[in-house]
């Protein structure tokens, strides 16, 4: 479960301060699905970095699962995030140099999780997402969807509690685009908490929430749509 | 993450890169290779000094005028040097029992002919004694007679380089020389020998030392070399010269007595402060290579910014984004390093197979200490940029900021 209470984040900029979040409230039970809207600049990435641990507020507080953790020191937080988080991004970053099966293995190596698991696990993933075939393929040799699935069976083979994703489709074309929405929310229907930042109002309006923010503040807590 | 991964991330991004991992890993072979080609090519020179000093014989006494320091320094001179004479010579071989053979030695240069024919030819003046002294052999005729050392005789034995500027194909014995406005007879031609200690032995004539030091009105002798019966002798007998000498020199000791050891172990003072600096040399080379390294590795960091990020976002704490730079700069040195050796051990064995007189090997050393320190070039000059990835703020490393 995610708690947030009176969050800020400030940026400094020379001398003058951007204050990106403003008094952010929430809470988002286990297997939430929650959309993360508003316009350009509102600070979505800003809170998604910071539930996925890869920032720390400046001020307010954080509970991950009863644990506070918007001050944890960087070696805990990296831990955090190996355990508990799986990232989805915009510009898919898979590593160019490794292979589709490589990539999802990555987050396994960093681990330190012993080969035959993480081949075990890694095609399981795979299969999730439904690329068995492309196991050897680099990304250049995949489509931006392909790309978007390998990253979603990155993010999702560690067996994280909570999957973030900034913009998923934003580099997508709307069929593909909704194939990874899909695919998204089927691991959510697999208990995962999904929150997806995103522009576009209808894949907005399948999520069971959405969280509307204006100039770091949150404009409305919109329950169900 | 084990060794294993991080040795296989670091070769799948060096291999990413084959161009500019080709071009470190050269800048570092020849850093190594440089180190221990030089550090042989100074062993060899070494070697060379060595085998050419041993050739005199490990009993050989050295007695030159003038007191020299024989440390490798310039020469002192202190006081008024006397004439090293031909009674001197007397004295020791009467005095030093010890000593079993001894030959007076002076040196011109001098214009010699015969017929129209005409040579600047270095003119050695000594004893019968010379030939065993120095090892030399007689080719045809004979060697220089016995006569009292007082005495000058007009005879001259020849080099085989004079003979054939001189003579041609015809038969020197018996024939009349000129040595300046001397008239000598050729008696004997000495077998091919070479270069020896700094003097090409085929290209001198060599003649009575009465006649010689009369010749070039030389009132000293330029060296006396004096064998003794065995190598563990030669202190003593050394110091016993030195006696006689003094003691005809008035008290002063104005000679140096130069044994093989003490003259090799000048040289090998000289040619192993040559050979440290030949390493200094490749040093400067290799610290290049290891800043070619961190370069290298800096540039991979900063288009590895997003990679960085995204490595966090998994979570990789701030020590394995360190530990994985640091394998793959530690890797390319390595790799680098190997490579230098392979380089340094073919150019030394085609060195000394080109040059066999010089026994170019690699010395263990300077090789152990190339390999050394190319892999802590790579440590060394991999923390830097290593470093720099693991303090990178991961939102902006993904941002590639
Ligand atoms: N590292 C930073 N330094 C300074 N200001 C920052 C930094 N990161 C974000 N900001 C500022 O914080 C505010 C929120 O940025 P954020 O990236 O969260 O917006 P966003 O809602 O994700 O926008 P977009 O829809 O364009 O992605 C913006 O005004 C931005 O300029
Ligand atoms: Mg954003």
């Amino acid at each position: 479960m995610i708690e947030l209470r009176g969050l800020t984040r400030h940026f400094r900029v020379g001398d003058q301060t951007v204050r990106a979040l403003q008094d952010v409230s929430l809470t988002i039970p286990d297997g939430d699905y929650l959309a993360l809207m508003g316009p350009s600049g509102s600070g979505k990435s800003t809170l998604l970095h910071i539930l996925g641990c890869l920032d720390r507020p400046t001020g307010g507080m954080y509970a991950l699962d009863g644990r506070e953790v918007g001050s944890l020191p960087e070696n805990e937080l990296a831990a955090v995030r190996s355990r508990k988080i799986g990232f989805v991004f915009q510009f898919f970053h898979l590593v160019p140099r490794l292979t589709a099966a490589e990539n999802v293995e990555l987050p396994m190596v960093l681990a330190g999780m012993r080969p035959a698991e993480r081949r075990a696990r890694m095609t399981k993933a795979l299969a999730a997402v439904g690329l068995t075939d492309r196991a050897a393929h680099r990304p250049d040799q995949l489509s931006g969807g392909q790309r978007q699935r390998v990253a979603i069976a990155r993010a999702t083979v560690m067996g994280p509690s909570i999957l973030l994703a900034d913009e998923p489709t934003g580099n997508l074309d709307r069929a593909s685009g909704h194939e990874i929405i899909e695919l998204l929310e089927r691991m959510n229907g697999g208990g995962l908490t999904l929150v997806v930042v995103t522009h576009d109002p209808e894949v907005g309006q399948r999520a069971r929430h959405i969280l509307k923010l204006v100039d770091g503040r949150i404009a409305s807590d919109g329950g169900s749509p | 993450m084990s060794l294993g991964d991080l040795m296989a991330f670091a070769w799948r991004a060096l291999r990413g890169h084959r161009l500019r991992t080709i071009l470190t890993l050269l800048g570092m072979s020849i850093g190594v290779g440089a180190v221990v080609l030089l550090t042989a090519l100074g062993e060899g020179a070494r070697g060379y000094v060595t085998n050419e000093f041993m050739a005199l014989g490990s009993n050989l006494l050295i007695v030159l005028p003038g007191k020299t320091e024989t440390t490798g320094n310039a020469p002192i001179l202190g006081g008024t040097i006397r004439p090293m004479t031909l009674e001197d010579c007397e004295a020791i071989q009467r005095r030093v029992p010890r000593v079993r053979r001894l030959a007076p030695l002076s040196v011109g240069s001098a214009r010699v002919g015969y017929g129209e024919r005409r040579r600047e030819v270095t003119v050695l003046g000594s004893t019968p004694e010379l030939l065993p002294v120095r090892h030399l052999e007689i080719a045809v005729g004979r060697f220089l007679p016995d006569v009292d050392l007082d005495r000058g005789a007009p005879v001259a034995v020849i080099g085989r380089t004079v003979q054939e500027e001189l003579f041609g194909g015809a038969n020197p014995l018996g024939q009349p020389i000129r040595i300046g406005d001397w008239r000598f007879r050729v008696v004997g031609v000495m077998a091919a020998k070479g270069q020896s200690l700094g003097l090409n032995m085929d290209d001198v004539v060599i003649v009575p030392v009465t006649s010689s030091m009369r010749l070039f009105n030389q009132p000293s002798l330029f060296r006396i070399l004096i064998e003794v019966g065995a190598h563990s002798e030669i202190d003593q007998a050394r110091r016993e010269v030195l006696g006689v000498l003094r003691e005809r020199h008035e008290g002063e000791e104005d000679v140096t007595v130069l044994t093989q050891d003490s003259v090799l172990g000048a040289f090998d003072r000289i040619l192993g402060a040559l050979t440290l600096a030949l390493a200094g040399i490749a040093a400067i080379s290799l610290s290049v290579a290891g800043i070619g390294i961190m370069n290298v590795m800096l540039v991979s960091v900063s288009e590895r910014t997003p990679e960085v990020g995204l490595l966090k976002a998994l979570g990789a704490p701030p020590r394995q984004i360190l530990k994985v730079f640091l394998v793959e700069a530690v890797m390319l040195s390595a790799a680098g390093g190997l490579l230098g050796l392979l380089i340094g051990y073919l150019g030394s064995s085609i060195l000394s197979r080109a040059f066999p007189a010089l026994p170019a090997h690699p010395p263990a050393w300077a090789v152990s200490a190339a390999v050394i320190v190319s892999l802590l070039a790579g440590g060394l000059f991999g923390v830097l940029p290593a470093r720099r990835a693991a303090r990178l703020d991961p939102v902006l490393a993904l941002a590639g900021r």
